[in-house]
């Protein structure tokens, strides 16, 4: 039942890597599957180049913020964040993880988006490809940990959101695309 | 059915405003209440709303704008962050006596952290001071309701009305469904009342004396009375608490199994505070705490120092802000549960820093060429990052960087060495406070340089138009004041422009201004090159040299210690240290050029 839903995710990176968009992706999954949903971010002096954080929570909360140790989901952007930000994520929660073949991420499961981002020639893609892999990386998670949200209707958010934008549609979904069928090392 | 749809905190504000009939909406930008006035111009352009919006040049101007507005019988507000309403703290006491006619909101953003502020400060403080009521919203919707709310009471009792969110207000989003607008039917008519309008003192005490009653009524309103969230619970105990702190406290409370065993009540109006709750309270309970930001405002006026806790008891601490472990640790304390305290690990920090490509580090590097012992004086804005480079020493408040230069100079005036001052303010800080300090400096002669950093936007805040920009708040075009003249008509004798990205005659401009400013007094230097992101953001682009860093690169690190380009990588092999370009982040405006002493920065071949 939807009701029952309730999930708390973290989404860390750099700024200018697009933490703020793949929050706002997972938020209208959340809306078009009529899930209460709130996100707190970054703005100002605080975004300038420095670490942008953003939490997510879809069901009954009241509060914009995640506690430690709460969190179901981490997606993360960039590895050094990992140390940063690991602590929000509870013991059996889920990380997905841009990491290169050379960094072993202790927690978590790894994925070398910024490889696959030049693989298809869209080095911004980044967010899209670590979001495409936080989803496959949630399907396998434990049944209480599996994401509010699939694959299918983060296309379709994408879809309501680049209707007109052909060319930039393609790249995102090429980018999802990339990410939920990348291969853990 | 209605629409859902995902609002930031500020666009829910402006959303508020719109459903309730604001007809003049007003601000100056500042983190983390910028996004409410474009919000009110999207919904305004959106649905052809026959209403005033606009940035107006400081947070002064844009109060008395919207207030005369109100004077005429028009609902009006005016949004601002919470140093914005020290300037425009002058109207706001003065308009408390005076009381409105259609509905005035005022509009204080607070910034507990602070993340984005020189001041952690409390606008429901200010309210105290200037006497009217204050709400203070928990969240996106709560903000929204409370705009209906502040109108309300605003028209009930002729008084002015603040609205306090905080940063976790402004910037969260939450699925909001989208009411509608109302037509804005309401006659304009400003009725002359010289003895109220333009009270003298004698009259002015006769309206003090009918603002206190009038915050006595306040404080019996019902429907902005504190709420009991959780009927259910008894005790001797209660917690009291409002804003985004209240939305912390409900969800831990819960979390702890607390939320049948104490009361909790949420204050939506922390000024006045309900007086017959207040006698109930104290009646009732034995132990009380209050959890707030950022200032005991409601526990001070429980006026009890043996049963209320909170920030003057420091149960609470009264610096920074209240994260939900920090509420957690505060309420398991007080239910007497243990709890586990817990320190985010310490990971060396990326400080912020200004863009790849920024104008002005190229204006702070000629800067410190032309100034190299100078005091230098800055400003509020992305600027301020130049402290990173060693080029800004004192950042006060909005426009005092020539002040403050003017202060430096006459304290050294008389002193045998006298260092050259050079001070550094934003295009948009410059007209919003710098104009009368550059006044005071003509009329004084002192001897200083300023350089106003022209990137034609209010950058910081994420490009909100300046009064050189000639667009309104909803792109529209309006007139655009130069700089230049202004700047001459100040008095102003050695005025000059430059591009700071021509890094050799831009910093032989600034030491032409130097050498004059020894002699004669204030000269200004106009450093003009576009803000890289408000170029990307209107899909222009800027020159593009493609750099490449050459063999000779011996890793001396000066570039990355005096220019610190975002771009420019830093190796520390162990053979070899040396800098790469970030072929991601390199924007090519090839200032990095002239800024190695080496000359390793090349043009790329082909």
């Amino acid at each position: 039942m939807a009701e029952s839903i309730k999930q708390q995710l973290v989404i860390s990176g750099l700024g200018g890597q697009g933490v703020l968009f793949v929050t706002r992706l997972l938020a209208e999954a959340a809306i078009e599957k009529q899930l209460p949903v709130f996100t707190s971010e970054t703005h100002g002096m605080a975004q300038r180049g420095g670490v942008v954080l953003s939490h997510l929570k879809v069901g009954d909360f009241t509060s914009p913020l995640i506690r430690p140790f709460q969190a179901d989901g981490l997606l993360v952007l960039k590895l050094e964040n990992m140390a940063r930000h690991g602590f929000f994520l509870k013991p059996d929660g889920w990380a997905a993880v841009n990491a290169n073949a050379d960094q072993q991420s202790k927690i978590g499961a790894p994925v070398d988006a910024d490889r696959l981002a030049q693989k298809i020639s869209n080095p911004k893609a980044v967010n899209l490809i670590v979001l495409g892999w936080a989803l496959k990386t949630a399907e396998r998670a434990s049944s209480g940990n599996r994401l509010f949200c699939s694959y299918e209707d983060i296309k379709s958010v994408l879809k309501n959101r680049f209707g007109s934008q052909k060319k930039m549609l393609r790249a995102s979904l090429k980018a999802l695309e990339a990410g939920y069928n990348a291969k853990e090392k | 059915m209605t629409e859902r749809r995902l609002l930031l905190g500020n666009e829910a504000i402006a959303r508020g405003l719109v459903e309730n009939g604001c007809a003049m909406a007003t601000s100056y930008p500042g983190t983390p209440a910028s996004e409410i006035l474009a919000a009110v111009a999207f919904f305004q352009k959106q649905n052809r709303i026959s209403m005033h919006t606009q940035w107006a040049v400081n947070e002064k101007i844009a109060f008395e704008i919207a207030y005369a507005g109100c004077q005429t019988g028009l609902r009006t507000a005016v949004s601002m962050k919470q140093v914005g309403l020290n300037v425009a703290s002058d109207p706001l006491m003065s308009a408390a006596y005076m009381g409105v006619n259609g509905g005035f909101v005022v509009i204080s953003a607070d910034d507990p952290g602070p993340h984005s502020s020189q001041t952690e400060q409390d606008s429901r403080m200010m309210a105290m001071m200037a006497k009217i009521p204050v709400l203070d919203p928990d969240s996106p919707e709560q903000a929204r309701e409370m705009i209906g709310l502040a109108y309300e009471i605003s028209e009930k009792y002729k008084t002015p009305v603040m609205l306090r969110p905080t940063t976790r207000v402004c910037h969260s989003r939450q699925d909001i469904d989208l009411r509608a607008i109302p037509e804005n039917n309401r006659e304009v008519n400003f009725e002359k009342n010289p003895a109220r309008w333009a009270a003298t003192p004698k009259f002015r005490l006769q309206l003090h004396k009918e603002l206190e009653g009038k915050l006595a009524a306040i404080a019996r309103y019902r429907a902005s009375a504190p709420v009991r969230l959780n009927p259910g619970a008894k005790g001797k105990k209660v917690i009291l608490s409002s804003g985004v702190a209240a939305a912390h406290t409900r969800e831990i409370m819960k979390a702890l199994k607390l939320w049948s065993k104490i009361p909790l009540y949420q204050i939506r109006q922390p000024f006045p505070l309900h007086r017959e709750f207040v006698t109930r309270l104290l009646k009732n309970y034995d132990d009380i705490l209050v959890i707030e930001e950022t200032t005991g405002v409601i526990e001070m006026q429980l006026a009890d120092r043996y049963h209320v806790k909170g920030k003057l008891s420091q149960t609470v601490s009264r610096v920074g802000e209240l994260s939900p472990e920090k509420v957690e640790e505060i309420i398991c304390g007080f239910a007497g549960l243990e709890f586990r305290q817990f320190e985010p690990p310490a990971v060396p920090g990326r400080r912020p820093t200004l863009c790849a490509g920024c104008p002005h580090r190229a204006s702070f590097f000629a800067i410190k060429k032309a100034a190299p012992r100078g005091i230098y004086t800055s400003d509020i804005g992305c600027y301020t990052l130049g402290l990173n480079l060693g080029a800004v020493d004192t950042v006060l408040c909005m426009g005092a960087a020539i002040s403050q230069a003017s202060g430096f100079y006459h304290a050294y005036k008389n002193e045998k060495k006298r260092p050259d001052v050079v001070a550094t303010i934003g295009d948009s800080t410059f007209f919003h406070a710098g104009v009368p300090a550059l006044i005071d400096a003509v009329v004084q002669k002192n001897k200083f340089v300023l350089v106003i950093l022209d990137n034609r936007t209010t950058a910081m805040t994420g490009s909100q138009p300046t009064p050189a920009s000639g667009i309104g708040a909803g792109g529209e075009p309006l007139n655009a004041v130069d700089i230049e003249s202004l700047v001459k008509g100040c008095g102003v004798k050695f005025c000059k422009l430059g591009n700071p990205y021509k890094v050799k005659e831009f910093t032989a401009l600034v030491k032409e201004a130097v050498a004059y400013s020894r002699k004669h007094g204030p000269a200004v230097v106009i450093s003009r090159y576009p803000c890289v992101i408000d170029m990307l953001r209107k899909g222009e682009t800027g020159q593009y040299i493609p750099v490449e860093v050459a063999d000779t690169c011996d890793g001396c690190g000066y570039c990355i210690q005096h220019f610190e380009c975002p771009a420019l990588i830093y190796h520390d092999d162990e053979d070899r240290k040396y800098v790469t370009i970030d072929p991601l982040l390199c924007i090519g405006c090839g200032v990095c050029l002239e800024v190695c002493p080496k000359g390793s920065f090349v043009i790329k071949k082909n």
